[in-house]
């Protein structure tokens, strides 16, 4: 009884000084820091996620940066999705970037926060092609334009839809019921 | 219209019953659907072509790709609003007679998306026959639902399908409106009721008694 006991308290206590993410996940991002500090505004360790807020005029040179140096090699972009943290919000647009990486097998979020006056966002197209829909998709739902972007018009609602479906103050059942006239 | 009516026309009066009966049995027997499987009910709808229920035991042989070549539309599964005038569309280009089925609860009415993107009903696009409830029906209901309207199709009488003017054309109703119920003076209120009230842009509410919500 006394072993199990012992042996409990020492996997708390081991639990208590490791960090939530493995070892190799915090040298890389402190490896970041040091490179890039001015694009690296903070960094969220919550879950065994890793949540990196990025300034609006970096994300595109961090991006590149991520994509090609080989510790990284964030080759995947599995999603680009806003979040609309609600009108009384400031900055009330978020807009995440989930990055994986197919050969190291790490991920990372990137969140550029927008507030609502000036809701624009360079485009990472250029560093990975599905950026484009992913990006036509957060500006239909939410209203936040990517600057440079190739093509930006809507992807999910009709194209003469007025306003931004996924935004908190848009009502759920919409404005007014189909009708065909 | 057509070879029908013309016959029609031209036989005693004694026999434009049995002419009926024979033209309405040629049509029920040989149901041809157009493929319009949207979302989920579709699956259930190609479980009833496929062996263990088999709607071709019924008439519906094939299901053409083409809307040109194909008599009933089986509506299967959520119509967004982006999909709504392709429908039209397709219904349109259906020759006469054509019929509609509306098979699911969200073609019937929305189904559990009370939303922005989704049409309330498919009735709200294109008039239709037979409404088969169900998150999916079960293929036995959609063969019964066949069956259903096979019993509405001998029903019908040759004077029903005939080429009338422009004017008189079932196209020209908005669908959804019973025929010489007064739709002129409908939307004669409606039009006055939007300028009123034109520049005023509410959210779309509807008060229900059995519903209780939060926020619409």
């Amino acid at each position: 009884m006394s072993k199990d006991i012992e042996r409990e308290q020492a996997i708390a206590e081991q639990a208590a000084t490791e960090p939530l993410k493995d070892q190799a996940g915090s040298q890389l991002i402190s490896a970041l820091q040091a490179t890039h500090a001015d694009a690296v505004s903070e960094v969220i360790q919550a879950f065994g996620e890793i949540t990196i807020i990025v300034p609006r005029e970096h994300i595109v040179e961090l991006c590149e940066y991520l994509k090609t140096k080989p510790e990284f090699n964030f080759n995947l972009l599995a999603d680009i999705c806003g979040a609309d943290r609600g009108p009384e919000e400031d900055p009330r647009f978020e807009v995440n970037y989930h990055l994986f990486s197919t050969t190291k097998f790490h991920r990372l979020r990137l969140k550029v926060v927008l507030s609502e006056e000036d809701a624009r966002v360079p485009t990472v197209t250029g560093v990975w092609r599905t950026a484009n829909w992913h990006e036509r998709e957060t500006f239909d739902m939410f209203g936040v334009r990517f600057d440079g972007h190739p093509d930006l018009r809507r992807i999910l609602l009709p194209d003469d839809w007025q306003g931004h479906a996924l935004r908190k103050d848009f009502p759920l059942r919409g404005y007014e019921p189909y009708s065909l006239s | 219209m057509g070879l029908e009516n013309i016959i029609a026309e031209a036989l005693p009066e004694v026999l434009t019953t049995k002419l009926d009966a024979l033209v309405n049995w040629a049509r029920k027997s040989s149901l041809w659907p157009a493929t319009f499987g949207l979302a989920c009910c579709a699956i259930e709808m190609m479980n009833a072509t496929s062996a263990r229920n088999d709607l071709a035991r019924f008439g519906s042989e094939v299901f053409r790709a083409s809307p040109r070549q194909a008599d009933v539309m089986i509506v299967s599964g959520r119509v967004s609003r982006k999909m709504a005038p392709v429908l039209r569309r397709i219904y349109d280009q259906m020759p006469e007679p054509k019929w509609v089925i509306s098979m699911g609860a969200c073609a019937t009415s929305g189904g559990v998306f009370d939303n922005y993107a989704i049409v309330q009903g498919v009735d709200k696009i294109v008039p239709v026959d037979v409404y088969v409830p169900g998150c999916p029906p079960r293929p036995e209901m959609l063969i019964n639902a066949v069956m259903m309207l096979q019993d509405k199709v001998m029903k019908e009488s040759l004077r029903d399908r005939r080429d009338i003017p422009i004017e008189q054309a079932r196209e020209a109703v908005p669908p959804g409106t019973l025929p010489g119920s007064g739709i002129s003076a409908l939307n004669e209120a409606a039009a006055q009721d939007a300028d009123e009230k034109s520049n005023v842009s509410r959210p779309y509410t509807i008060p229900s008694r059995h519903e209780r919500r939060r926020s619409s």
